[in-house]
């Protein structure tokens, strides 16, 4: 009791509760082959993904830190412990989870989110699925909804064809880094034809002191498939530095349709670096809905690479940057084939003192034909400490190509703050409405609770930001 | 409720507008203020509402005898006090029925707010303003014509039920039909527990609503007051006619600019 109420104090960050750690294994701190060798060992893993991960880590120590986006020099690579797994056990059922892993999940709301989606949920305590529970309807459908580690045991060879394709380790310093000593994440494989009604949904969340979080995501969607997955983290509040560095990749065959939505709210102690991409085929379709709240510094970019005629790429991008914080987040569309298009929407907010940065890139192939890109940035800002940075790089190397690009910043203005207040709300609670009215064309394409989950969220970050 | 300014004193930028504003209104009673263009019928709302931008420098504003000058001005909606405005700022995102919802809960209390008496009688009263259903969907005044905002603004004093009401031109840019339903729903607002003061320049609107008592506004101050009887002198001589009745001179340059069109 007295030590969860210790705990309970530990910050005023609504989320900032965590409990003892339970976990069962363990790395040392710090990155070297013999932790390379201890994952690999512990998740009995065949002899090709620990090469993988080997070549991976020289790949790491070989690349230089990324000198843009925001300052990384907090990251102490040799303070951090990559590996944890906390119980020995996957549950199938909800009653077989141990109660102080229940307990954190009540209070994120994961129970309620059972209760409504009882199609797959797959929730990650540290690095490790935990709990997971697939509905017989998607089995008999032939869907496989996993964690890697059971995907690399069970379905060696669909993860082998597309493992590390989309982002190959030597893509970026952090994707490498991820590479080597990647634990949990997702596996998705959707077959043929199949269309996926209920959103696939992950928790996951970070509970051990200075432990990095890599988890890998891998989802391939066959030809004519359809499948929405959905990912909400939410972290608690420590001392130290920590990081988060994951990869996703998306395969949208032949007329297939991935929806990826995200929305991350870490501890303002957290470096959140992911790479995310996904590869359209002929007539496919990947979009990406990704809402960053919290940490200390976010770098991402959902990238779609359009490979095949009638592809399309949808990013949706939503950043909120508080104090002392900095969200460098934006998208990426390449078209490497004619008739293809495109859509990059990003709504950011800033306050006291926080930064919200925009990046993007529409990259054109040579020798193409009828591409269209449509890229739309809107910067809220809601006080003269504030920023919002805008980087639209475009690389158009074909002629019969139609780029849109608008670019708005706007603030919250005296008179709608007049109009709210002078209809009873108090100046915090009209700020806060018209912010939530400023993300809800976004919003709206969330899952219902997810869209709730943003407001209440917002609100938090919100309060006493009016004095 | 009664609504007591007192010489009132206004000024925006180091510029006096309100120069002296006295006026006692009560429940029960309608107002009209008339007044020439910028002669500060809207800093005066704006100043009983509390707008940021105006500076009082003199005078007091007391809702049954408190002093309101100091209250934020969410506390004084909070008191009863609505205003229709002149310009309705456009609320992008947040639409029309969470924002009711909203303002409802806060004018009616949380505890006795019932959402589902409040959908029925948010339908109803779109009815009576003939406005569409899908209103309520939409986001707060965004593409609202400019007698769809006057509308809505009518609407939302029905809902809320102030119990004194402050209508800024709430009759301009509306269409014969539209002036009549917004006369209707200010007359179905009519009782002894509610007050309120009518801005126009028209006459049409107080024919259908027959104020009490009509008052108007002259570079900042309230020069003559008196019955409905004022609004059609007024309208048949023009604020010339007040001008020489109330021997008001004009200022030389302002003179030149006069007669220069
Ligand atoms: N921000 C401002 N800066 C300078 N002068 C202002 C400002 N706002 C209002 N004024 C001036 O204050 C005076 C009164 O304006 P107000 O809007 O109150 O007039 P009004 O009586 O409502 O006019 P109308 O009938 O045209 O609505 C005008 O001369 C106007 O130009
Ligand atoms: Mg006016």
């Amino acid at each position: 009791m007295s030590t969860e109420q210790e705990q309970v104090q530990v910050e005023d960050y609504k989320y900032g509760f965590h409990f003892p750690d339970e976990s069962v294994f363990k790395t040392e701190r710090g990155l070297n082959e013999a932790v390379i060798h201890a994952i690999s060992d512990h998740k009995n893993e065949p002899e090709w993904m620990r090469e993988f991960r080997l070549e991976s880590l020289r790949t790491f120590r070989a690349k230089p830190m990324p000198n843009w986006g925001g300052d990384l020099s907090g990251i102490d690579f040799e303070n951090i412990c990559y590996y944890a797994k906390p119980s020995e056990k996957q549950y199938d059922s909800w009653d077989d989870v141990p109660a102080a892993i229940k307990e954190t999940y009540d209070r994120l709301g994961i129970p309620e989110a059972e209760r409504k989606y009882l199609a797959g949920v797959g929730a990650q305590y540290d690095s490790e699925m935990v709990y997971h529970n697939i509905q017989q309807e998607l089995k008999d459908k032939g869907v496989i909804f996993t964690d890697p580690e059971t995907a690399v045991r069970e379905h060696p060879d669909l993860v082998r064809k597309f493992f590390g394709t989309v982002i190959p380790y030597s893509d970026n310093k952090f994707a490498a880094l991820n590479s080597a000593v990647w634990s949990g994440g997702s596996f998705v494989y959707i077959p043929p034809g199949v269309h996926v009604d209920v959103p696939l949904q992950a928790y996951f969340r970070i509970n051990s002191q200075n432990f990095g979080q890599f988890e890998r995501t891998l989802i391939i969607a066959d030809e004519g498939s359809f499948v929405h997955y959905v990912e909400g983290c939410t972290a608690p509040v420590f001392a130290t530095d920590s990081l988060h560095s994951a990869v996703v990749e998306i395969i949208a065959l032949e007329g297939a349709r991935v929806r990826y939505s995200t929305i991350q709210n870490w501890s303002s102690d957290v470096y959140n670096l992911v790479t995310k991409r996904g590869v359209a085929y002929k007539d496919a379709t990947v979009e990406w809905v990704d809402g960053n709240l919290g940490s200390k510094r976010t770098m991402k970019y959902p990238a779609v690479w359009l490979m095949g005629e009638g592809a399309h790429g949808e990013i949706l991008s939503i950043a909120f940057g508080g104090k002392g914080q900095e969200q460098d987040t934006g998208g990426k569309c390449v078209h490497c084939a004619s008739n293809t298009s495109s859509v990059i929407t990003s709504k950011s907010i800033s306050k006291d003192g926080g930064i919200a940065s925009y990046r993007g890139q529409i990259k054109v192939e040579p020798g193409l034909t009828n591409v269209r890109s449509h890229v739309e940035c809107d910067a809220l800002i809601l006080d003269p400490e504030s920023k919002s940075n805008t980087y639209p790089y475009m690389d158009i190397m074909s002629d019969d190509v139609s780029i849109e690009h608008e670019a708005r910043v706007s603030k919250i203005s005296e008179e709608q703050l007049f109009y709210l207040t002078s209809r009873g709300m108090d100046e915090e609670e009209a700020s806060t409405m018209i912010v939530n009215g400023f993300l809800d064309p976004l919003v709206k394409q969330l899952p219902m609770e997810y869209a709730v989950e943003l407001n209440r969220l917002i609100e938090l970050e919100m309060e006493g930001s009016v004095g | 409720m009664k609504l007591e300014i007192r010489d009132l004193r206004a000024q925006i930028d180091d510029t006096p507008i309100l120069k002296g504003i006295d006026l006692t209104m009560e429940s029960g009673q309608l107002h009209a203020l008339m007044g020439p263009n910028g002669s500060g019928k809207s800093t005066l709302s704006n100043v009983i509402f509390g707008h940021p931008s105006y500076e009082v420098t003199g005078g007091e504003i007391l809702v049954d005898g408190q002093n309101i000058l100091e209250l934020e001005t969410h506390e004084r909606a909070r008191l009863g006090l609505f205003m229709a405005f002149q310009y309705p700022v456009e609320i992008p995102g947040v639409t029309v029925g969470r924002f009711l919802k909203r303002a409802a809960e806060i004018r009616f209390g949380e505890e006795d707010f019932k959402a589902s008496a409040f959908i029925k009688e948010l339908r109803s009263w779109l009815d009576f303003m003939d406005m569409d259903q899908n209103f309520i969907n939409r986001y707060l005044n965004e593409g609202f014509s400019g007698g769809e905002k006057k509308r809505m603004e009518v609407l939302q004093m029905l809902m809320l039920k102030p119990s004194f009401a402050v209508m800024d031109e709430t009759d301009s840019g509306l269409d014969i039909d539209a002036l009549r339903i917004v006369a209707n729903g200010l007359n179905e607002l009519r009782g002894p527990d509610f007050g309120g003061m009518v801005i126009t320049h028209y006459q049409r609107i107080l024919d259908y609503i027959k104020p009490d008592f009509v008052h108007i506004m002259y570079k900042g101050t309230i020069v003559t007051s008196g019955g409905r009887e004022l609004v059609e002198a007024l309208e048949e001589r023009g604020y010339d006619w007040i001008r020489k009745q109330h021997g008001i001179e004009e200022e030389e340059n302002e003179k030149e600019i006069v007669h220069e069109h």
